[in-house]
């Protein structure tokens, strides 16, 4: 699916406040559909805020956000999101399986929802797709980093998704894992638009197709291939780019006491 | 007499434990969400704040549990509100609530005339003055609640779990939310008989606490809070009888020192077993 059909994610001065905070200021930024984008920035830049934004989870103070040309209330049906593995309490009493299951409880509250034979079946389908099936009925606490990752993009693909907005899914899993997750998500992308929240540049520069670089405002949208000014403007700090203009590693001079959070 | 006997024999012994076991039935299985959802301290709030619905009752010459119900179930809806707007920190809005309710409780007290009553069954509770009101009421509060756990347990776990993805997965979050809150609010005041506002905590939090080290599944974690629940209500009953001591207080040390034995016991087993033996159990 990699040629554009449409507009899968239409943002237009898309701002949001956290008290007196500027977290986005007049975003504005389609994602076509087909398309695996990644968005980066600093810490704080408001990259986890337009991905609630779009989701529909934060208070917008002005700007219009459509899903596939629906509106943000109809539309956020279509994605599925993966947050952070660090987000989640470990010890929480539910095995794989479970997790996986709770993507397929349909709309609203139904009283007495059980699982069907075949949600069941398709809960392990999707395990086997990510390559954790035989962990199926272990508690989440025994996963890894990379395997609780997989458990949350099968959990995410059991509702058929459209979209799939992954926030930082590599921050807390080793190099094979990570290599493991990006290979899933190039396969995931013949058949969803992906958008991807990350810190890490190496993905940027061999994985995704577009590019989006927000600090509060959009820096640069456009093709994965950045500038030195660009990337210097984006994380506010000197930076040094490498290897035909791709961001292999940015920082030039950061000694941690100037003020930037790169 | 061995309390056996007196069981037999009183009609408010037999209260007594019907109540307590419905009690810990229902401390259990709300006490595990309020565990997981990490509610703790707004249950504290809310409990505290029904304080003042108790001398509203006593000044304005209505039932003080009514009372107290009503003005839990507006504190926790008024902290759900704040909380979902997110405008205040969390545990400022329980602090101000729980304070709020109290002092409105000793208020309305110090407004009567006349000597005041005694609040000390409503602060530390009195399971041996429950009556047939009292157990009809923790009767209604403990089916209604099981009904609704029951009804939307897969919901609940995928909202305990992350209630997040449940809200973009168009389950109605908000809804959960206030469900959650008001069931703490009728839960806990339902439960004030037993172990009092102050106590009530530990009712709630204690046995599901102790489960948590047990076992890894939601529902079975419910089931095993309800079994530890009624052996820390049913044995803090016969030592305060044995003792002729206070028996919230008695139900309250009984759970908190059964944690803490558990919770060590486990702690020994895994690492005698060199950490297998929680990863065996939770499997």
């Amino acid at each position: 699916m990699n040629e554009s059909r449409g507009t899968a994610i239409h943002v237009s001065g898309l701002t949001v406040a956290y008290g007196n905070n500027l977290a986005l200021d007049n975003v504005r930024l389609d994602v076509e559909i087909g398309d695996y984008m990644g968005i980066i920035g600093p810490n704080g830049g408001g990259k986890s805020t337009l991905l609630k934004a779009v989701m529909g989870l934060t208070d917008i103070m002005s700007g219009e956000i459509t899903i596939m040309g629906k509106s943000l209330r109809e539309g956020r049906n279509l994605i599925g999101y993966v947050p952070q593995s660090t987000e989640f309490d470990r010890s929480f009493p539910i095995d794989v399986l479970e997790v996986v299951l709770t993507g397929m409880l349909p709309i609203g509250l139904k009283p007495f929802r059980r699982y069907s034979e075949e949600e069941i079946r398709q809960a392990h389908y999707l395990l086997g797709s990510v390559g954790i099936e035989h962990l199926a009925r272990n508690h989440i606490s025994a996963l890894s980093g990379g395997e609780f990752q997989k458990m949350l993009i099968a959990r995410a693909l059991a509702a058929k998704p459209k979209i799939l907005l992954l926030d930082e899914p590599t921050a807390s899993v080793d190099a094979s894992s990570r290599a493991q997750i990006y290979d899933l998500l190039d396969e995931l992308n013949k058949e969803v638009t992906i958008i991807l929240v990350t810190h890490d540049l190496l993905a940027i520069s061999s994985r995704v197709r577009r590019l989006a670089c927000l600090n509060n405002r959009l820096i640069y949208h456009g093709e994965p291939e950045l500038n030195e000014d660009v990337v210097t403007n984006l994380y506010g700090c000197p930076v040094d780019l490498i290897a035909h203009g791709v961001p292999h590693r940015v920082l030039k001079e950061h000694g941690g006491e100037d003020g930037c959070s790169c | 007499m061995l309390m056996l006997e007196a069981v037999l024999q009183y009609r408010f012994l037999q209260y007594a434990i019907a109540t307590g076991i419905l009690a810990s039935v229902l401390g259990a299985v709300i006490g595990v969400i309020v565990v997981e959802k990490r509610l703790v301290m707004m249950s504290g709030g809310i409990t505290h704040t029904a304080y003042g619905g108790v001398g509203l009752g006593y000044l304005a010459g209505f039932e003080p549990m009514i009372g107290a119900f009503a003005f839990a179930i507006a504190a926790a809806l008024g902290m759900g509100y704040i909380k979902r707007k997110g405008t205040f920190k969390s545990d400022v809005i329980i602090g101000l609530f729980w304070s709020l309710g109290m002092a409105l409780g000793v208020l309305f007290i110090s407004m009567m005339k006349g000597y005041p009553p005694d609040l000390s069954s409503y602060l530390f509770g009195n399971i041996l003055s429950v009556g047939l009101t009292d157990f009809t009421i923790m009767a209604l509060v403990t089916a209604v609640v099981l009904l609704i756990v029951v009804i939307f347990f897969n919901y609940w776990k995928a909202y305990l779990f992350d209630d997040k993805f449940a809200e973009i997965r168009g389950i109605s979050v908000p809804v959960m939310d206030y469900l959650i809150f008001v069931m703490i609010a009728v839960s806990a005041v339902a439960m004030i008989r037993v172990t009092g506002i102050i106590l009530v905590i530990a009712l709630l939090t204690a046995p599901a606490a102790a489960a948590s080290l047990l076992t890894a599944g939601l529902g079975k974690r419910m089931v095993i809070a309800g079994i530890l629940g009624t052996f820390f209500t049913m044995g803090g009953l016969w030592v305060s009888y044995m003792l002729d001591i206070s028996t919230g207080a008695s139900i309250v040390i009984l759970a908190v020192i059964s944690y803490f034995l558990i919770w060590s016991a486990v702690r020994i087993l895994a690492v005698n077993a060199g950490g297998r033996v929680r990863n065996k159990w939770m499997s």
